[in-house]
């Protein structure tokens, strides 16, 4: 599913260059569960901004479901971006003047699918997350659990090909952070590739593998026995 | 444009930004207003002036003499210069072909006016049939001084209505009565009105040979009046009438032998350039009106690109989850615009509509000297609301650019 070859990437700060990754080299299979974890500084964001393409890396191969990524302009990226891709932020990120229905179809308006489709299809991935009843509530009225479900409605209801999420439970506290753990372990049951960047060892062996960061090279990739998020609900 | 969808996304952020819209609306409305009722009342005041010229004929031409000042061919200054029957004559002659109007004035000296027992004190003067004419002056009853009572020196007068409501209190019928001035009868053949007011009503007038034969005037004449024929537009009016007042001054000037630079001799005055001096002011009035209200919507742009900059601002990091939903630059610019256009064009209407609406209803019932009936051409007030919506528009381009190319992680992050 995922394919990265040498990936490079610096920054420029000032005069000198930070060298931020320094050659990453990996796959994801389909249907697979990996967190990346690393310190700060460790360039574990710069690796999934480049994966989400909201970034580009200086040199390296980046493919995703057989499509090569490179020299993307900004409309075949938000192309691309809103076909195989569904993000999941620490802090959220839903638009507070639509209600959490409204959020949750959003990326389909992006799709051109007609209103009402959109609005079905937003019910459903809103009901597999549990917040049906809360569905024409405007996020400030949701808990901070309940907002980072409608973020995962959200990246789920375009079908991505993977999810990215971005310390999904860095905002949370540690109950709330195991339930929306357990949604996401729930989603790669059924077959969705999903990459989760956290610094939090618990919530990276909730995963299925994990992929250690330092200094912007893979120090350490291991498979892991999945821990069960639902054993703490 | 006719995208659905887009349609409804923007009702909602409406909608659920009352406060935002309201205030952009706001500024863009009171821009429009101001610039109309502004246009309006340029528009009103030019109407008032034109009517104000509208008591006389204005094209009207007088000469009137006084003393000379300057030494000319061995003569004194001080001199006073008397115009004479055949100055009135030789002038109908010589400009007969332009002059439509024309009539000498001789003001009866002390004339003492009685009707039976009852004195009243009002000027006497003596006009030719073109008087009438030249002051606007219309009858209310009888008829006018015609030429046929100059030519037999008849004792005949016209009265004015002021005059006739003074002397006959009891609504008698004041023709064929008979007037006394300075011991003559002269019998009322007429009386006139003058839209001017009371004090252009304050007069009788006899024929002309009349006054000058009777009240021992000889062939003095005091004022010559002229009125010239109508040409096609102002501006040729006003040089026409300027080179016949410039030819009758210098004509008089010889004769009476006034050096040609002395200009308190022998007076003309041609309200022509009155007229064309007011249509200056007015326009220069206007031109100050549009002056204020571009910079009206001058503001209201600055306004509503400033409101733009705050609400990209504001909308950053909604933009940025659009973008990492699958949002396209286009379609955030496309979003914006649309949004502002929107907003923009609606208030526009609505300031539009409603300052019009205004002038409509009260502009008839403002009665303020100067000012009548202010109202604004509708082609013009529509056409700066298009001109306002387009430089929206474009102030709203360049932040909505910035923001759709926003880089998505900068725009997460922004707080």
């Amino acid at each position: 599913m995922i394919e990265i070859k040498d990936l490079h990437k610096s920054y420029k700060m000032g005069s000198n260059s930070l060298h931020v990754l320094k050659g990453i080299n990996f796959t994801a299979e389909s249907g697979e569960l990996v967190a990346i974890m690393g310190s700060s500084g460790s360039g574990k964001s710069t690796l999934l901004n480049i994966l989400g393409m909201l970034d580009e890396a200086d040199s390296g191969d980046y493919t995703l479901d057989g499509v090569p990524i490179k020299n993307l302009n900004e409309t075949k990226a938000a192309k691309y971006r809103n076909k195989f891709l569904g993000f999941i932020f620490q802090s959220f990120n839903l638009i507070n003047y639509k209600s959490a229905m409204e959020n949750v179809a959003l990326p389909l308006y992006y799709q051109k699918i007609p209103r009402k489709e959109r609005q079905e299809r937003a019910m459903k991935y809103l009901e597999q997350v549990g917040l049906k009843e809360w569905a024409h509530h405007l996020p400030s009225e949701l808990s901070g659990g309940q907002k980072q479900r409608v973020a995962i409605a959200r990246a789920m209801a375009a079908e991505p090909k993977v999810l990215l999420a971005d310390e999904p439970t860095g905002a949370l506290d540690s109950t709330t952070s195991y339930e929306v753990m357990d949604l996401i372990q729930k989603i790669n049951d059924e077959g969705n590739t999903i990459l989760v960047v956290t610094h939090e060892d618990d919530i990276a062996h909730m995963c299925k593998r994990i992929i250690h960061l330092k200094d912007g090279v893979i120090e350490k990739d291991e498979k892991v026995t999945q821990v069960r998020a639902s054993q703490y609900v | 444009m006719f995208d659905i969808e887009r349609w409804q996304e923007i009702f909602e952020t409406i909608r659920k930004n009352k406060l935002r819209t309201f205030l952009t609306g706001l500024s863009v409305a009171s821009g429009i207003f101001i610039l109309v009722i502004l246009l309006g009342f340029g528009q009103g005041m030019q109407n008032g002036i034109a009517q104000e010229f509208e008591d006389d004929a204005s094209n009207r031409i007088v000469v009137w003499t006084q003393v000379t000042t300057k030494e000319f061919k061995g003569l004194n200054p001080g001199r006073s210069i008397q115009m004479r029957n055949g100055d009135y004559d030789h002038i109908e002659t010589r400009f007969a072909d332009q002059l439509e109007g024309r009539s000498a004035r001789f003001r009866v000296p002390n004339a003492m006016v009685n009707y039976k027992k009852e004195s009243v004190g009002y000027s006497v003067q003596g006009i030719h049939s073109g008087y009438q004419q030249i002051e606007n002056q219309y009858m209310s009853q009888g008829r006018y001084i015609n030429y046929e009572d100059h030519r037999n020196v008849s004792k005949v007068a016209v009265i004015s209505n002021t005059i006739k409501r003074e002397i006959f209190k009891n609504g008698d019928d004041p023709l064929n009565e008979y007037l006394d001035i300075s011991g003559i009868k002269f019998k009322i053949v007429g009386v006139y009105g003058d839209r001017g007011g009371e004090r252009e009503e304050e007069r009788i007038f006899i024929p002309m040979s009349t006054a000058q034969r009777v009240f021992n005037g000889s062939d003095r004449v005091n004022n010559l009046y002229y009125t010239l024929k109508p040409v096609e537009n102002l501006d040729q009016a006003v040089a026409e009438s300027m080179k016949f007042s410039n030819d009758m001054k210098r004509y008089l000037q010889e004769v009476h032998t006034v050096a040609p630079d002395d200009d308190s001799a022998i007076n003309v005055f041609n309200t022509l350039e009155e007229v064309k001096r007011f249509f200056n002011l007015i326009s220069g009035i206007k031109m100050f009106f549009w002056f204020v209200g571009i910079c009206t919507i001058i503001a209201g742009v600055v306004g509503v690109s400033n409101i733009m900059l705050i609400v990209v601002k504001e909308r950053t990091r909604e933009i940025g989850v659009r973008k990492a939903l699958g949002a396209k630059p286009w379609s955030i610019v496309g979003m914006i615009l649309h949004e502002a256009i929107f907003v923009t064009a609606i208030s526009g209407f609505a300031g539009l509509i409603f300052s019009m609406g205004l002038l409509e209803v009260f502009g008839p019932y403002i009665e303020v000297d100067y000012i009548l009936n202010p109202s604004v051409n509708f082609n013009v007030a529509l056409s700066t609301v298009f001109v306002l919506i387009f430089a929206g528009a474009v102030a709203g381009f360049f932040p909505a650019w910035r923001a759709a190319n926003i880089h998505v992680i900068d725009a997460l992050r922004d707080e």
